[in-house]
């Protein structure tokens, strides 16, 4: 099947969601597009199940920190349809005062440690998931180390004094 | 032979407290694994024999890879690469590299892609060596992997002529490569070519139709393409399972289209058509590099770098002495170079599957955030729902089969 | 006539049908060559292993012929990749199981400092959580430099005195990491 253009799936999902989808954009001929935390959901399993469009692959779930935003956490699924070799990646941004998101292990079974790997480095909710633990890290960890606040070496290191290093 | 229950079975733990009475052991299949696969636990519920349920735990080896990622030039990142997918490091660090010439708008000069393509097959095929001659040692057959291991040395020598390095290659540059292939690198790939089909097909006479290791291997860990997909796997696990995506050919990257090769694809996905098709996957990358060679022989001779020099660093001797190529030099270390402030997604064919770069770029020296899609983690999360009602050596053998990596899984 | 090297017999006074040396040096010359390793392989280091005990490199011929997966059974730990805060309590418990006398090779820079991850999730250097022996660079380190450190090992383990597991100075390296 040949593929289909980025403007009809944008097409399509205007005429279901109309305002909801915000900033198409095409970096590298890759679909961009962002909705809000509401119909996140109802979008994944519009793509989905949708006869035509069949994004069946679930490709990737990760998340972008942004602090100087005020939703600062960005949710980015990769999703890919095989039938038309087709890729697009929806963002979701939502407030680290309350960073929840529904769920998408009810569309594909794939995304349940993707989402723990989120949730363990950002700390972001995903409401709906059968295990939402640390996958990672340490399981006695109480922050959320991909977090741009924190940093990068142990903080208890005594070996690496910064008066040698001249930092 | 083990049924795999599908569709509906849940992806939750299920782990109650031991109580002495009960014919429930609880065994432990834990970090330190005697078979060599790496550092990962699963806490297994038994019934005698056979698994009830079990609970995977990763992160023995989480090394936070990107959040390093995050401290790095983009130059000194190709190092993490490299140890992501051990086995095949070259594969991750031509992956990055073509991530960043994707950001960059790069164009590469069709010899180098001939020459990464001639090593990303190659190490493609070590990483299938280990994966098949490991699932040998895991079935009983030590010496099948002892021969593989010689072939693995052979292909060593061939990266240590190239860039220096056996295991985590650090191999090219973005824009291409540090130095071009000479001619006994170009000698060996030669010999290489020449002396490995027969070994490998040696290998296939002890297995294939032996009847020990069918019985075996027959049967087990069986997967529907439908649920295989909504895992999202990918590589030659899902190849097995019938689908036929392979990265190479729906998004072809570095040329690849420019080659003839076939995707072998399984029936049924059970532990034996994994072994067979990485067996075929082998003579297909054979086939690639042979037609890269006969290739390169028509391309310019001694092109090896495109020509952007604001990322490709100039060499030395006009360093010293030509004012622009030291400019150049500076900016490029000191990351003065302006590049764009947008975001990219690249996909590799890997060793284990779709290997994917996200990289969302500031303009600064460093990303501002890079994400790997790693096709170990995702492939293995279906691992404890699939090995419920299997038996013990069935699990560890679709383990093996899995070619699980344990510095992809925890990154 | 073969060119195998037989190990040679310690300094001694030989007659018929006797051979007088001490104690420690026959121990050690037994226990040196007989050495049985547990490859706690956990990264990239771990493949290079696997490439040294192939038959190019050939570990085994230094008498390590038997990779013991079992601590209860082993003599030498070489620990070959990262160990991350994670993975630190299973590396001591599997050193607490092991027996007397019992040594510990650090192979690659991951084990011997933390490597080139500097993280707040990787232990910088095992010898934080158990005292090591002998540490061997490289990321990976050539299977040449694996046998090197492993042929330093031999040497410290053909010297050592048969006393040394019960004195006082082994007991307080021991309490320095926490170790009865």
């Amino acid at each position: 099947m040949g593929k289909i253009a980025n403007q009809h799936i944008i097409d399509k999902l205007s005429t279901q969601f109309g305002e909801k989808i915000l900033t198409p954009s095409e970096p590298f001929g890759l679909l961009t597009f962002e909705t809000s935390v509401t119909i996140i959901a109802d979008v994944l399993a519009f793509l989905k199940n949708d006869k035509e469009l069949q994004f069946i692959y679930l490709t990737d779930i990760t998340a972008v920190h942004y602090p100087e935003k005020t939703n600062a956490l960005a949710v980015v699924y990769h999703i890919h349809s095989l039938i038309h070799n087709v890729r697009v990646r929806i963002k979701v941004f939502i407030p680290t005062s309350n960073p929840t998101i529904p769920s998408a292990t009810t569309l594909w079974e794939g995304a349940n440690w993707m989402e723990r790997e989120t949730f363990d480095f950002y700390g972001i909710q995903f409401i709906g998931h059968p295990n939402l633990v640390r996958i990672l890290n340490v399981d006695d960890m109480t922050v959320f180390p991909m977090r741009k606040e924190f940093a990068l070496e142990d903080p208890n290191r005594v070996d690496k004094k910064d008066f040698f290093f001249g930092r | 032979m083990s049924n795999f229950i599908s569709e509906n079975t849940p992806n939750q733990p299920v782990y109650v407290d031991n109580d002495p009475q009960s014919d429930i052991t609880t065994l432990n299949l834990g970090p330190t694994h005697p078979a060599t696969h790496g550092v990962f636990q699963n806490v297994l519920q038994m019934d005698g024999e056979r698994i009830i349920s079990g609970i995977s735990t990763i992160g023995y080896i989480h090394r936070a890879f990107e959040k390093i990622a995050e401290h790095r030039p983009f130059y000194q990142i190709t190092t993490l690469t490299d140890r992501l997918n051990y086995c095949s490091s070259p594969i991750n660090n031509m992956g990055w590299h073509m991530t960043v010439e994707k950001l960059l708008g790069i164009e590469m000069p069709k010899r180098v892609d001939y020459l990464r393509v001639i090593v990303m097959e190659l190490s493609r095929i070590t990483d299938h060596l280990i994966c098949n001659g490991i699932l040998g040692v895991d079935t009983g057959a030590f010496s099948g992997f002892l021969y593989l291991m010689e072939e693995r040395e052979h292909i060593y020598e061939i990266f240590e002529e190239i860039c220096g390095a056996r295991l985590t290659t650090n191999i090219g540059r973005i824009g291409g490569f540090e130095r071009d292939f000479n001619d006994i690198a170009f000698a060996k790939i030669e010999k290489f070519l020449e002396k490995f089909p027969p070994i490998l097909k040696e290998f296939e006479t002890l297995f294939n139709r032996n009847r020990i290791f069918i019985e075996r291997t027959s049967g087990v860990g069986a997967v529907t393409p439908e649920t295989a997909l909504n895992y999202s796997w990918s590589g030659p696990i899902l190849r097995a399972t019938g689908v036929d995506y392979d990265v190479r050919v729906n998004e072809p990257y570095s040329s690849y289209q420019d080659f003839d090769f076939e995707i072998p694809v399984g029936t049924t996905g059970d532990v034996y058509d994994r072994f067979i098709l990485r067996n075929e996957e082998m003579w297909q990358s054979l086939k690639i590099i042979e037609q890269a060679m006969e290739k390169i022989k028509k391309e310019p001779k001694g092109v090896f770098h495109a020509d952007v020099p604001e990322f490709y660093l100039p060499p030395k001797e006009q360093v010293y002495n030509n004012m622009e190529a030291l400019i150049y030099h500076f900016k490029i270390v000191m990351g003065e170079v302006e590049t764009p402030k947008t975001e990219v997604y690249h996909a590799v064919e890997g060793g284990n599957g779709e290997l994917g770069f996200y990289l969302v770029n500031d303009g600064g020296r460093t990303p501002y955030r890079l994400h790997f899609r790693r096709p170990s983690f995702i492939n293995y999360q279906m691992y404890a729902p699939m090995s419920r009602g299997m038996l013990l050596s069935d699990a560890i053998i679709n383990m093996s089969s899995l070619n699980v990596i344990a510095g992809e899984l925890d990154a | 006539m073969s060119d195998i090297n037989l190990v040679e017999a310690p300094a001694g006074v030989e007659g018929a049908g006797f051979f007088a040396t001490s104690l420690e040096k026959v121990v050690g010359m037994a226990r040196a060559n007989s050495l049985w390793p547990l490859p706690f392989a956990t990264s990239c280091c771990g493949i290079e292993f696997m490439a040294t005990m192939g038959s190019h490199y050939d570990f085994s011929r230094f008498g390590a012929e038997r990779p013991s997966f079992s601590p209860r059974q082993a003599d030498l730990l070489m620990v070959m990749g990262t160990i991350a805060k994670k993975m630190a309590p299973v590396l001591r418990q599997v050193y607490i199981q092991m027996a007397e006398p019992r040594w510990v090779i650090a192979v690659g820079a991951c084990a011997s400092s933390g490597g080139i991850f500097d993280t707040y999730s990787v232990l910088q250097g095992i010898d934080e959580i158990i005292p090591v022996d002998v540490y061997v660079p490289g990321c990976p380190p050539r299977p040449e430099a694996i046998i090197n450190g492993f042929n330093k090992i031999q040497d410290l383990v053909r010297s050592e005195s048969l006393r040394r597991r019960e004195s006082p100075e082994y007991s307080a390296l021991l309490a320095k990491y926490g170790i009865q």
